[in-house]
């Protein structure tokens, strides 16, 4: 099945006309300028809510990757980023290690974990891997409330966790300094995607998606770009699930259930698939559009929600990123 | 603002007798065959489910996630017929019959526009109408957990100890159900057209079937058949918005297990997870953690067997 063929456009696009080239620089001038504003102009519980956002667009990264551009359906990744944000508790409530260094050792637990997980995976495609991921969605809850491995996980209760204060005495509050300390590391990942997706790797993953049996003749050693995949998806979103932590500064087995796995999957196709900006709008809307539904009607939030998901749907079957896509051709052929 | 979890951990120990009866003090051969026997019985459930999984797949190679939602409202309506005074069967089957139409529409208004649209977009259509059915659900009838009537008597038949008479009517419900959809495809025109629809789309135009019409009659019947599964569940299980998420992925398992594209195949897979499901949870590991093991159990044999129990081998053309 061909899940993100939009994406070729987005490969093939850049590099040669200098026009284009400038917008989008200006573009992504503009949106640095406003995400350093941002901390400066909500109120503390927004810019938490954006810190959270900043998270998922993290995790969506990495299942875009996976889903987006491997054609690897995945319904399980909330387990992935239950795995990130429990080795950051664990490690900070537990062991005392500070915030930012648990950070790389969630992304290393999860990259290996992913891995391992993809490789049974290979054996399963389409709607059997969505099966197989689900159950693993299914089962995280009642793994992390397993009485044998209680010590460690706080069981039911789950672990609380210290906000982080901001370093070098920095005239900014807490949440201010966490939403940086998270805008930093997303646009790290979101460099490294760029970069791992735009090049040799990135070219055969999708060729993977497209064409299983053309890209081994390429030479393609499918297997194990098939599971590196995972492993390397699965650390994007427990590096989300570690900053999530932190931001939320709780962390309980009820949280990452299988509404959060099916809530990325639902971010990466609003968001638009095999698009690396397809994460920042699907992960606004998984944030945002809750509480906007909640806003229109009390009684029945997520009879709303549900009605803005078809909705989405009709209006922009390829997601957000390929309807900007859309209107941006139509822009460039207008001027001439 | 509470998120309508579709955790199917509430689901668990709830279906069948599971380890209740381990404590009754029976002999371990009689236990054992009551565990098997209540797992045929919510495998039936779970294979009503599968099959009318299967019916959409084999039309439009998606999977209905909205499956198990439209089975709980469907059951909804029938306890507010039979809550507003009608008798039992007169509710049934015009629950059915609601269902029926119901599932019709929802394919002509919301599925049809998303023909042409990429497989994840139907999906997430699918995930919008579960939480549309579940939300409204609970806004109507509240999150309140109700009593839904069974249609057999309470004392179990020929006074046996394995089975209750509910469970066993259960099973010939879901048997009945199938024998008919049996009949209906394999000796009915109608039956022959939405087989030949689902088979070959551009052939069937050409001699005259309205393959559109097909589908929405495909996803009428799997509605049908989804507020049958209902129905039969809804006594073991109790009626709340959440009470089908347990069971669809049971019978999206199932379904997997048996072969997606064989009805066959589905209903097999169903029987085969409600006694896996029973046992597994009684002997093995405890209720505790009964969902994950069935499903790391189905996962394993998946491994092994990747296109189901009874599935074809798809061989593609390169």
């Amino acid at each position: 099945m061909t899940i993100g063929s939009q994406a070729e456009t987005a490969l093939a696009a850049g590099g040669d006309r200098a026009a284009p080239r400038f917008w989008q620089l200006a573009g992504l001038a503009a949106l640095a300028i406003a995400a350093c504003a941002v901390p400066f102009l909500l109120s503390n519980y927004h810019i938490f809510q954006v810190t959270l956002a900043l998270a998922y667009a993290i995790a969506l990264l990495g299942l875009n990757m996976l889903t987006g551009y491997n054609g690897q359906i995945s319904l399980g990744h909330g387990a992935f980023y239950a795995l990130g944000a429990y080795v950051t508790a664990i490690l900070m409530a537990k062991f005392g290690v500070a915030y930012w260094l648990t950070i790389p050792v969630a992304g290393a637990v999860c990259l290996v974990v992913g891995f391992l997980f993809g490789l049974p995976a290979l054996r399963l495609e389409g709607l059997y891997l969505a099966l197989a991921t689900f159950a693993l969605a299914v089962a995280t809850p009642q793994i992390l409330k397993y009485k044998l491995i209680e010590d460690w996980t706080g069981g039911v209760q789950g672990i609380v966790i210290t906000k982080p204060d901001p370093p070098f005495a920095l005239p900014i509050n807490e949440d201010q300094w966490l939403y940086f300390f998270t805008l930093a590391i997303a646009v790290a990942m979101f460099v490294f995607a760029w970069n791992l997706l735009r090049g040799r790797i990135g070219r055969a993953i999708v060729a993977i998606r497209d064409h299983p049996t053309a890209a081994e003749t390429m030479g393609i050693n499918t297997a194990l770009y098939k599971s590196l995949t995972f492993g390397v998806s699965a650390l994007f979103t427990g590096v989300a699930g570690a900053l999530g932590a932190i931001a939320i500064q709780f962390v309980a087995p009820d949280s990452f259930n299988v509404f959060l796995s099916i809530s990325f999957l639902v971010g990466i196709v609003i968001g638009g698939l095999a698009s690396i900006s397809g994460a920042l709008y699907g992960a606004l809307f998984i944030q945002f559009v809750p509480n906007i539904a909640d806003q229109i009607s009390k009684a029945a939030p997520w009879a709303i929600y549900g009605v803005f998901l078809i909705a989405f749907m009709y209006m922009m079957p390829t997601g957000v990123s390929g309807a900007v896509r859309a209107v941006w051709l139509w822009a460039r052929r207008r001027a001439g | 603002m509470s998120r309508p979890t579709p955790s199917p951990s509430t689901g668990e120990g709830r279906g069948g007798g599971g380890a209740r009866s381990l404590r009754s003090g029976r002999s371990s051969m009689n236990t054992f065959l009551h565990q098997v026997l209540s797992g045929l019985a919510t495998g039936g459930i779970y294979a009503s489910i599968a099959l009318a999984l299967v019916m959409i797949h084999q039309a439009t190679h998606l999977v209905n996630f909205a499956q198990g939602e439209m089975a709980m409202f469907s059951t909804y309506l029938a306890w507010a017929m039979i809550d507003a005074g009608m008798p039992y069967w007169g509710a049934f089957f015009l629950t059915i019959v609601l269902s029926f139409a119901g599932g019709i529409v929802i394919e002509r208004v919301i599925i049809r526009p998303m023909e042409d649209a990429p497989i994840l977009a139907s999906v997430i259509v699918f995930i919008g109408l579960l939480v549309i059915f579940n939300s409204v659900a609970g806004w109507i009838f509240t999150y309140t957990i109700k009593s839904f009537p069974s249609p057999f008597p309470a004392e179990p038949l020929w006074g046996n100890s394995y089975i209750s008479t509910h469970e066993l009517g259960a099973i010939a419900i879901t048997l009945i159900v199938l024998v008919l959809l049996f009949a209906f495809f394999r000796y009915t025109t109608l039956g022959l057209a939405m087989r030949a629809a689902a088979e070959n789309k551009t052939s069937s135009r050409l001699v005259g079937i309205r393959v559109g019409w097909m589908l929405a009659l495909g996803w009428g019947l799997a509605a049908a058949i989804g507020a049958v599964a209902g129905m039969m569940v809804a006594p073991i299980v109790f009626l709340d918005p959440n009470m089908m998420s347990g069971i669809l992925l049971y019978g999206f398992a199932a379904a997997l297990l048996g072969g997606i594209d064989n009805p066959l195949g589905a209903v097999l897979g169903g029987f085969i997870v409600g006694v896996l499901e029973n046992v597994v949870g009684a002997y093995v590991i405890g209720t505790e953690l009964k969902l994950t093991v069935a499903l790391v159990v189905i996962v394993g044999v998946l491994v092994v067997k990747p296109s189901g129990l009874f599935g074809r081998t798809l061989v593609s053309r390169v």
